[in-house]
């Protein structure tokens, strides 16, 4: 029979319907999802290890650079991926994209009245080493307005995407920063549970600073766990 | 379970230069894409299109569809699939609908193979957006498959429902499948 020691954690996670969210009203399932045992089909899932990863990739202050350096306080981003048993999970990848230091996106889509920074895509990859550790230098994303409600602001963040040993493991998430007083009013933030926000905050860190260049922050992550078996055939 | 899981967040508008960097055309390169099977992998060449709807009918611009599937022999490119797989097909594949004119997903594949006696041949999907908190999962079956009548998932999906996962053939090698995130055709997704 299957073993759901790696479910997932519904009441650690936002809900599909949140209303102070607006997309959500329309974007949700009003069904709840149907619940499977879990297959072959779901225990495997892409494996995207170090050869996926090339050059300044985790380094965001260099991999658009144009004709000079981009603009904005230089940070590190660093941590462990988990699994929810503690395991540290080596070899996994970490797609990471962000505004620039002035708020704005490179996507086309974003129309804010920010600028652009020639030097600054937003975009980086990491894989995670033997201990789960993967690290990120980057520039401090900025705030922006969004279209949510009136005076909608989102806190500044960084975007995260994760794959984990399996499937069922994806991550998508948001990384936020300590003492941002736009948390409180963001209702993107405020649709996960009381009880598992904290765990969207990086701390910072001295340890993680690098004397003289750049400010430090952890953000470690916890995935489902690997523990699952098929069910039988 | 001793630690909390990190609380999943939408994905947002934005990101096709982080995630699907050379299919919006942006100066970075991209793991995968639309175009999951090289030459040399073998396999009956299919297409697998379609959009995703919200709950007002409107089609989604910018949703983001990830498929994870099987190669022709059924065989997963991961190690716990003991089989071993054709080491020149991935299986992996990631689509925006911010790129097609139509705001269709488009996936140029191989066809799988069934995963073992009681699946029919399936694509797994992940589906996320923009006004998603949580990313969904659902599947792709296939009309023309017979095994469609004993897969064991599809049989725990009430019947007036299992059309939503199947896809249709709509001539060449094409396939259509469209996601509905709500109404009377509201795709059928899954908690594994």
């Amino acid at each position: 029979m299957t073993d759901t020691s790696n479910a997932r954690d519904w009441a650690g996670q936002p809900p599909y319907l949140a209303p102070d969210y607006k997309s959500t009203l329309l974007r949700s399932p009003s069904k709840p999802p149907i619940k499977l045992p879990q297959t072959i089909s779901e225990i495997t899932g892409p494996v995207y290890g170090h050869e996926s990863v090339t050059g300044n990739d985790a380094d965001l202050t260099l991999n658009g650079r144009r004709n000079g350096e981009p603009l904005g306080e230089r940070i590190i981003v660093t941590g462990r991926v988990l699994g929810d048993d503690g395991t540290p999970l080596p070899n996994t990848l970490l797609e990471i994209w962000q505004a620039n230091a002035c708020g704005r996106y490179v996507h086309k889509a974003d129309q804010h009245d920010a600028p652009l920074d020639p030097n600054f895509l937003g975009g980086g990859r990491c894989v995670t080493d033997a201990n789960g550790v993967y690290r990120f230098m980057t520039v401090k994303p900025g705030a922006y307005p969004w279209g949510n409600h009136i005076n909608a602001w989102r806190p500044q963040h960084i975007h995260f995407s994760l794959f984990g040993p399996s499937f069922v493991t994806r991550l998508v998430t948001q990384m936020y920063f300590p003492g941002d007083p736009l948390l409180p009013l963001d209702p993107i933030f405020l649709a996960t549970p009381a009880a598992t926000r904290s765990l969207l905050i990086a701390e910072f860190s001295l340890d993680a600073t690098e004397s003289g260049y750049a400010l430090g922050y952890k953000f470690d992550i916890v995935l489902r766990g690997r523990n699952a078996t098929p069910m039988e055939a | 379970m001793n630690l909390r899981q990190t609380p999943s967040q939408t994905v947002g508008p934005y990101f096709a230069y982080g995630l699907s960097p050379e299919q919006y055309g942006y100066d970075f390169g991209s793991i995968t894409g639309g175009d999951m099977a090289p030459p040399e992998v073998e396999g009956q060449r299919i297409r697998v299109e379609g959009r995703v709807f919200d709950g007002a009918g409107a089609v989604v611009p910018d949703a983001l569809i990830e498929i994870w599937q099987a190669d022709a022999e059924g065989r997963y490119a991961h190690p716990a699939d003991p089989r071993g797989s054709n080491a020149t097909f991935k299986g992996f594949g990631r689509f925006g609908t911010g790129t097609d004119r139509q705001s269709r997903f488009i996936f140029d594949t191989i066809k799988p193979g069934s995963v073992d006696a009681g699946q029919a041949p399936h694509l797994n999907v992940i589906l996320t957006m923009r006004g998603m908190l949580l990313h969904a999962f659902t599947r792709i079956y296939f009309a023309d498959e017979a095994a469609n009548a004993m897969d064991k998932v599809l049989n725990v999906v009430p019947a007036e429902r299992r059309h939503t996962l199947i896809a249709q053939p709509v001539g060449g090698n094409v396939y259509r499948f469209d996601i509905h995130m709500q109404g009377v055709d509201e795709t059928v997704f899954f908690d594994v």
